[in-house]
């Protein structure tokens, strides 16, 4: 049978917008992919962290003021890119590279990495919210319990021996990563029926998966568990310096069954709020310096603007592993500066 | 899940949320910008000078406020809570500004929300809302002290 001239343009319309589709996509997670790798691979390298000790070895002498504040707005551009990907605050990464690595004090870099995770949360928040992907009705229970409790960990942390608190935190954070490794669902998660008490208040939501081409209806369950791990997160979050993204994901996730995409995004705003009133605590307290504060601060909000604009597209299981590699590494390093012994890649 | 490819509808103070974060971090940003920039290019004299700063980030907390305020500022008392806007004229707690809208914006946010919250009678977000911005601003006074 023959067809009609108009069906066979329709047929190439068609397989036009297909092929314009699957080349944008294909060239959407090469690029995701390769932006990836390089950032990985510049904080992993060997040879960029021996440069860094090597430079600091000599920045009580010879190097310029200068260098440091260059240095980091480098490697916070990067650790920005990674953070908004992975859903983790900037601090977690932020506060065992540069209390490892550069000569400011711990006190500094802390209140510095508060800060850095907040304002990654801040660029990346409005986004998120826009295109539905973090919840407000989700965050807002969740943010009241972990912000208050961030402000008791913040002052608990500022009089505990740091080398104590940093290798509890890095056990934790493995701890974490075995947990999302032996998860067998969690890029959308089996939720059969919501709880009561999420079901009152109306936590529930539906957004755009773009990588699938599909709308996702969610709703969540075991919410007051998860209310409750939000306790110790929070109270964490303030203690350690760290932001609580390397937490929130999991926990949104694993627990109260919210796809990973939404806990991801849920996760960054979340910090936004969680991060705010610990921060405040460091900040009051002076432990803020604008030339470590402010080149640390653009450079992750940038890298979170280019980071943002990747998770749109980017297919969940890959965030999954980003997660994973980020939390592996920041863990290992934490456990590492905690013990005082050298940090191995 | 579902295959139609619509675009799903977010929540009105979500949406407003995220107008007024999106401000308020345009600001916070465009301020810290601009007043390191002051500071950096020398055109408002720091407090202390940024060659010196090297002798300083390696202190702790109580020894930095305590040095900085000895060998430069001589005030009373050291530079803790607030009392940055005493010094607004050196050009490195002028970068304060910057800061403190960035902390600041999370708790406009709710205040922006809660009357559409209480229009659309949602009750308990509307007080959620107004709770969370008594905890961050607690948290911001300065009243909460700690120390090593």
């Amino acid at each position: 049978m023959a067809e009609s001239p108009a069906s066979i343009l329709g047929y190439a319309r068609v397989g036009r917008e297909i092929l314009k589709e699957t080349t944008k996509k294909l060239r959407t997670s090469r690029f995701t992919i390769t932006i990836a790798i390089l950032t990985l691979a510049l904080l992993l390298h060997p040879t960029a962290v021996q440069a860094i000790e090597e430079t600091g070895a000599v920045a009580d002498g010879d190097t310029a003021w200068w260098v440091w504040p260059l240095v980091l707005f480098v490697i916070t551009f990067v650790m920005g890119i990674l953070a908004a990907l992975g859903g983790v605050g900037g601090g977690v990464l932020f506060v065992p590279i540069v209390s490892g690595f550069f000569p400011f004090h711990l006190d500094f870099v802390r209140g510095c990495g508060l800060l850095v995770a907040l304002c990654g949360a801040l660029a990346a928040g409005p986004g998120f919210l826009k295109m539905n992907l973090a919840s407000l009705r989700l965050a807002m229970p969740v943010a009241l319990i972990a912000s208050s409790c961030a402000i008791v960990g913040a002052m608990i942390g500022l009089a505990l021996p740091t080398h104590i608190v940093q290798t509890s935190l890095g056990i934790t954070i493995l701890g974490i990563v075995l947990l999302m490794i032996l998860a067998k669902k969690s890029e959308f998660p089996e939720v059969k029926e919501a709880d009561r008490l999420s079901s009152a208040l109306r936590i529930y939501g539906v957004y755009r998966e773009a990588s699938i081409g599909r709308t996702i209806d969610w709703k969540i369950h075991r919410t007051l568990c998860g209310l409750v791990l939000f306790t110790g997160i929070g109270v964490m979050a303030g203690m350690f310096g760290l932001g609580a993204g390397w937490a929130n994901v999991p926990a949104l996730n694993l627990v109260m069954g919210a796809p990973l995409k939404i806990s991801v995004a849920t996760s960054k705003f979340l910090l936004s709020i969680t991060d705010t009133s610990a921060a405040w605590i460091y900040v009051n307290r002076g432990c803020v310096i604008p030339m470590m504060v402010v080149p640390s601060l653009v450079g992750i909000m940038l890298g979170s603007f280019i980071g943002v604009r990747i998770l749109r597209v980017a297919k969940p299981t890959f965030i999954r592993w980003i997660v994973i590699g980020l939390l592996l590494f920041a863990g290992t390093k934490a456990i590492t500066t905690g013990l005082g012994l050298p940090f191995i890649v | 899940m579902t295959e139609e490819p619509a675009t799903p509808k977010v929540n009105e103070e979500q949406i407003l949320y995220a107008k007024i974060l999106e401000i308020g971090m345009s600001l916070g940003l465009g301020i810290l910008l601009v007043t390191f920039a002051l500071y950096i290019f020398g055109i408002v004299a720091p407090c202390v000078p940024v060659e010196e700063l090297p002798n300083y980030w390696v202190m702790n907390v109580d020894d930095y406020v305590e040095a900085t305020n000895n060998d430069h500022l001589h005030h009373e008392h050291p530079i803790t809570g607030w009392s940055w806007l005493s010094v607004l004229g050196k050009g490195d707690y002028l970068n304060f500004l910057g800061i403190a809208v960035l902390s600041t914006v999370t708790i406009i946010c709710f205040l922006g929300i809660t009357p559409t919250l209480l229009r659309k009678k949602d009750r308990i977000y509307a007080a959620m809302a107004l709770l969370e911005v008594a905890i961050l601003a607690l948290a911001a006074s300065g009243i909460l002290v700690v120390g090593h």
